[in-house]
């Protein structure tokens, strides 16, 4: 099979592995005439799938041969697809070939479970190790583990790569049961738990002054939303779990999307698109924004509005905490306005210093005012009451109702 | 503009600035070049000539004449760091308008006493240099991301030779070109643009004119190969065009070898979904005999068994696993079982695994465990011939920032772990058993026992024939710098009466 004819079929067994980052890595770069590439600092988008998609990495799988029924994926055993393999040594070509043109940042590499873990995630290494120590490449590696790989063989990725994961794949064991039953939630806590370990190591290594020394920085797991029935609170309150006790750098969600040669366990219909941007949205704002889980969802609510963004959804819930002085109140709490984000916040705070905060100047900084007008004091701006209070605001703020499904969005 | 020109230099006659109503006009060309600006713009500052008396016209075409050799009064302004960067951005932008909006933000901080204008982003100016920055910011990074190198052939010491051609719409090449120099510095390349051209030539760098269309037009062969991957990794179930062209605007697609392939994808996009959803079901295909799947299997089945019938210390603790007699499993990462030989002399008793061992999945491992690891030696105590283990197998926890922060373990939570321990104590069956800290207390000897009233040895042949209570080495780490070093003697003299009673018997 020519290569281009494996890329075709492993390419697209890749398609649906959401995590396309290449950020967070050791800045290095090959200015000093050596070696091939660069990376650190923030990742390149070099081109969009027409799915609005970043494509930053080469993302393949070495082979899509897979010993596991997980009856999300288009490479379970049951599955018909057609099966491909690279050499390790097709990889290692593709990428450097791929880099040198700028097409790429780098190598995302994953694999279909043949003969063991080890076996396999042996094969993985290899790629990367190829890339590393004979070419040189100081791109970046993003590799996929097995959480029963052995802890050596895990170590070796992490030394060859920038980033690691392990997909989680479903929230909770009861949900892997039923649709990925070779998968383990605790052996893949443990296998991230291992790693964090390595990690903290590396990175205190690192900061006593260890130059040479070469490790993945982070890292990430993805879990499949919409397979099932596991709400958004379930989501949530593992993703929170997982940032804390593993220190990821990114929980992917990603919505569950329809497969060739689909399983009969499978639900009938895709989940709306729009529940996997609200669950990002929802992370974004317990990660970066001091939210916790239960002030975004409760018990008798498990599940994000999808018409709203959950910040807003959580102001009109917390009405009683606005209108907020935009002159006096605390960065956290500014943080908390809909419509406000970091850098705009960061803003104001510097704004406020020296003059005094009106509408206009949040017009000139591109704040929507429709959006935070109800929730905000200025010096030329208070809002009435009856504005904050009642159904109206909901009906004002939310879109008007349309349809969002998996495929609401297709052009003709 | 003509009239408000006249305008301008009619007033600066008016006021005697300058001698004649031609220089009166202060018509400066910077070129398209922050150098050139900044010398100019240095000395009609030093000048005292106020923004709205200037007129600056870039001529076409100025970039790569050499800054002018200006008489500059000597007086430099000081601004703040941030107006240099801000001003280089801006300075790469395409509005004319960039130059004269520079000055004014410059004359506003030095002349007009707005030290701290820029800290107002609010404020008309400092808006528009953000809008502008940004604008040259994203561009120079779209040229990292959209320009594709096409092989143009290889020098005879094997040195490849690359070129590129690429439309921006902001003079940007310059101050894109470091980020090619550090990623393809052991490549020769050229890239080509209507706005300068950048070129690294055995390991020299150099600009160039712009040139009006791409000089070399012949396809690399991976291009090719990229389409085949762009059209194989997009997801037809997930067509999003709009937030691809917010990222990938229209304007960059003709020079990408992958972007004719866009219309087409999205045309065949609904029938390949539908094609995907109309299609059978397939039934559960049964796993194939394979002994790595059989190990798998074996992995995750945990007997669900009484404690007090395990045979082995190994059974222990792959049973603990599947513990659910309490809620603690549900966050932890998993049980953490004791560790040590089976016949060993001593056992010791802690808490509950904290954070660390929670990762590691084994006991004392974190900083409590290595203060108890330099007790133990000055004790005179070998860690490796003693068990060591827990009161309760799962780390509770309580979420604090971004941290899990060790939480002490309920009563129920005790109760419900007790015969896991009691099961390792009847296999291990000890002589000398070390309780650390009111949880192994309250575990072994009941809710009664306190450590501040019975530290020291304690009569509990029930557990072992020497039972020695102390404090937990967590609250060594906790109590205060004056009284660190004495609780430190006072913990080793605790840990020593178990070996002094060991050397008696």
């Amino acid at each position: 099979m020519e290569v281009s004819e494996k890329l075709a079929i492993l390419a697209d067994a890749a398609k649906y592995d959401a995590s396309c980052a290449s950020s967070g890595a050791t800045k290095r770069d090959s200015a000093d005439g050596r070696g091939v590439g660069s990376a650190g600092g923030a990742g390149i988008c070099h081109s969009y799938a027409p799915d609005g998609r970043c494509i930053s990495l080469l993302k393949i799988l070495l082979t899509n041969r897979c010993l596991y029924d997980c009856h999300y994926c288009i490479n379970r055993r049951s599955s018909n697809v057609r099966r491909a393999a690279f050499t390790p040594e097709e990889a290692v070509t593709l990428t450097l070939d791929f880099y040198k043109r700028n097409y790429i940042e780098g190598l995302f590499l994953s694999s279909g479970i043949i003969r063991s873990a080890d076996h396999t995630m042996e094969q993985v290494v290899q790629v990367a190790r190829t890339l590393r120590e004979v070419h040189d490449f100081r791109g970046y590696i993003h590799l996929k583990t097995i959480p029963e790989a052995s802890p050596e063989l895990i170590e070796q990725a992490a030394r060859y790569a920038d980033r690691i994961s392990i997909n989680l794949e479903l929230p909770t064991q009861q949900s892997l049961d039923r649709l990925a039953p070779e998968k383990n939630l605790a052996r893949t806590k443990q296998a991230m738990g291992r790693i964090r370990v390595k990690l903290d190591d590396a990175a205190e290594r690192k900061r006593e002054g260890d130059r040479k020394l070469r490790h993945a920085t982070g890292q990430s797991t993805q879990v499949i939303v919409g397979a099932d029935a596991a709400t958004d609170a379930d989501f949530l309150a593992r993703s929170d779990e997982l940032y804390r006790a593993y220190r990821l750098r990114r929980v992917y969600y990603s919505a569950f999307s329809p497969i060739p040669e689909p399983s009969s366990v499978l639900p009938p219909v895709a989940p709306p698109l729009v529940r996997e941007h609200r669950l990002y949205q929802a992370d974004w704002l317990m990660r970066y924004y001091g939210f916790s889980n239960s002030e975004l969802l409760t018990p008798e609510q498990p599940n994000l509005d999808l018409r709203i963004d959950p910040k807003l959804a959580w102001a009109l819930r917390n009405r009683q905490q606005f209108p907020l002085n935009l002159q006096t109140a605390s960065r956290l709490e500014m943080l908390r306005v809909p419509g406000l984000g970091m850098k705009n916040v960061d803003r104001l705070l510097s704004i406020r210093r020296h003059t005094h905060v009106r509408l206009a100047d949040l017009a000139r900084l591109r704040i929507s005012l429709p959006k935070v007008r109800a929730f905000i004091i200025t010096a030329d701006h208070h809002p009435a009451r009856e504005d904050l209070d009642g159904d109206r605001l909901l009906a004002r703020l939310a879109p008007r109702p349309v349809q969002l499904d998996l495929f609401g969005d297709a052009q003709p | 503009m003509k009239t408000w020109m006249v305008t301008v230099c009619w007033r600066g006659w008016l006021r005697g600035r300058s001698n004649s109503i031609f220089s009166a006009m202060h018509s400066l060309d910077p070129g398209d070049s922050f150098a050139t600006w900044r010398i100019k713009a240095r000395d009609v500052l030093a000048r005292g000539i106020p923004p709205e008396e200037i007129l600056w016209e870039a001529a076409e075409g100025s970039l790569f004449e050499e800054p002018p050799e200006m008489v500059t009064v000597a007086e430099s302004a000081v601004v703040p760091p941030a107006f240099v960067g801000l001003a280089k951005d801006v300075s790469c932008h395409a509005d004319p308008r960039r130059w004269e909006l520079l000055y004014r933000l410059l004359w506003r901080i030095v002349k007009s006493g707005e030290r701290h204008v820029l800290e107002i982003a609010s404020d008309p100016d400092v808006a528009m240099a953000h809008r502008l920055a940004k604008n040259v910011r994203r561009e120079i990074h779209k040229m990292h991301a959209f320009v594709r190198f096409r092989k143009a052939g290889e020098a005879d010491d094997g040195r490849e030779r690359f070129v590129a051609w690429f439309e921006p719409d902001h003079f940007i090449v310059e101050a894109a070109a470091p980020f090619f120099r550090k990623r393809f510095a052991n490549m020769d390349w050229s890239i080509f643009t209507p706005k300068g051209c950048a070129h690294w030539i055995a390991g020299e760098f150099k600009m160039s004119p712009g040139v009006p269309r791409d000089p070399c037009d012949q396809p690399d062969v991976m291009e090719g190969i990229w389409r085949t991957y762009y059209r194989s990794i997009f997801n037809p179930a997930r067509l999003k065009m709009k937030a691809m062209q917010s990222e990938m605007p229209r304007r960059y697609w003709k020079n990408l070898p992958e972007a004719d392939l866009i219309d087409e994808l999205s045309r065949e996009s609904t029938a390949r979904t539908h094609g995907m959803i109309e299609e059978p079901l397939r039934p559960v295909k049964r796993a194939p005999a394979n002994a790595y799947l059989g190990k798998l299997q074996d992995l995750s089945s945990f007997p669900v068994a009484d404690p007090a019938a395990s045979t082995s210390l190994h059974d222990i603790a792959r049973m603990t696993q599947a513990c659910r007699q309490c809620p603690l499993w549900e966050h932890a990462t998993a049980a953490v079982p004791g560790e040590g030989p089976e016949n060993a002399h001593i056992m010791i008793v802690g808490e509950q695994p904290g954070d660390r061992e929670d990762l590691e999945g084994r006991p004392f491992v974190g900083p409590a465990g290595q203060l108890l690891d330099r007790a133990l030696v000055e004790a005179g105590l070998d860690r490796s011939t003693c068990y060591v283990t827990n009161a309760v197998k799962h780390f509770k926890w309580t979420p604090r920032g971004k941290l899990r922060l060790h939480q002490k373990p309920g009563a129920g939570e005790i109760e419900a772990c007790k015969p896991w321990l009691l099961a390792e104590l009847s296999k291990v069956a000890p002589e000398i058993v070390i309780l650390l800290g009111g949880t192994a207390a309250r575990s072994l000897l009941g809710p009664d026992v306190q450590v501040t009233k019975h530290r020291g040895l304690v009569a509990a042949p029930q557990i072992a024939s020497r039972v020695v209570l102390t404090v937990h080495p967590s609250y060594l780490l906790r109590v205060d710098e004056l009284r660190k070093e004495a609780e430190f003697r006072q913990f080793v003299a605790d840990l020593k009466l178990a070996v002094s009673s060991q050397v008696q018997e």
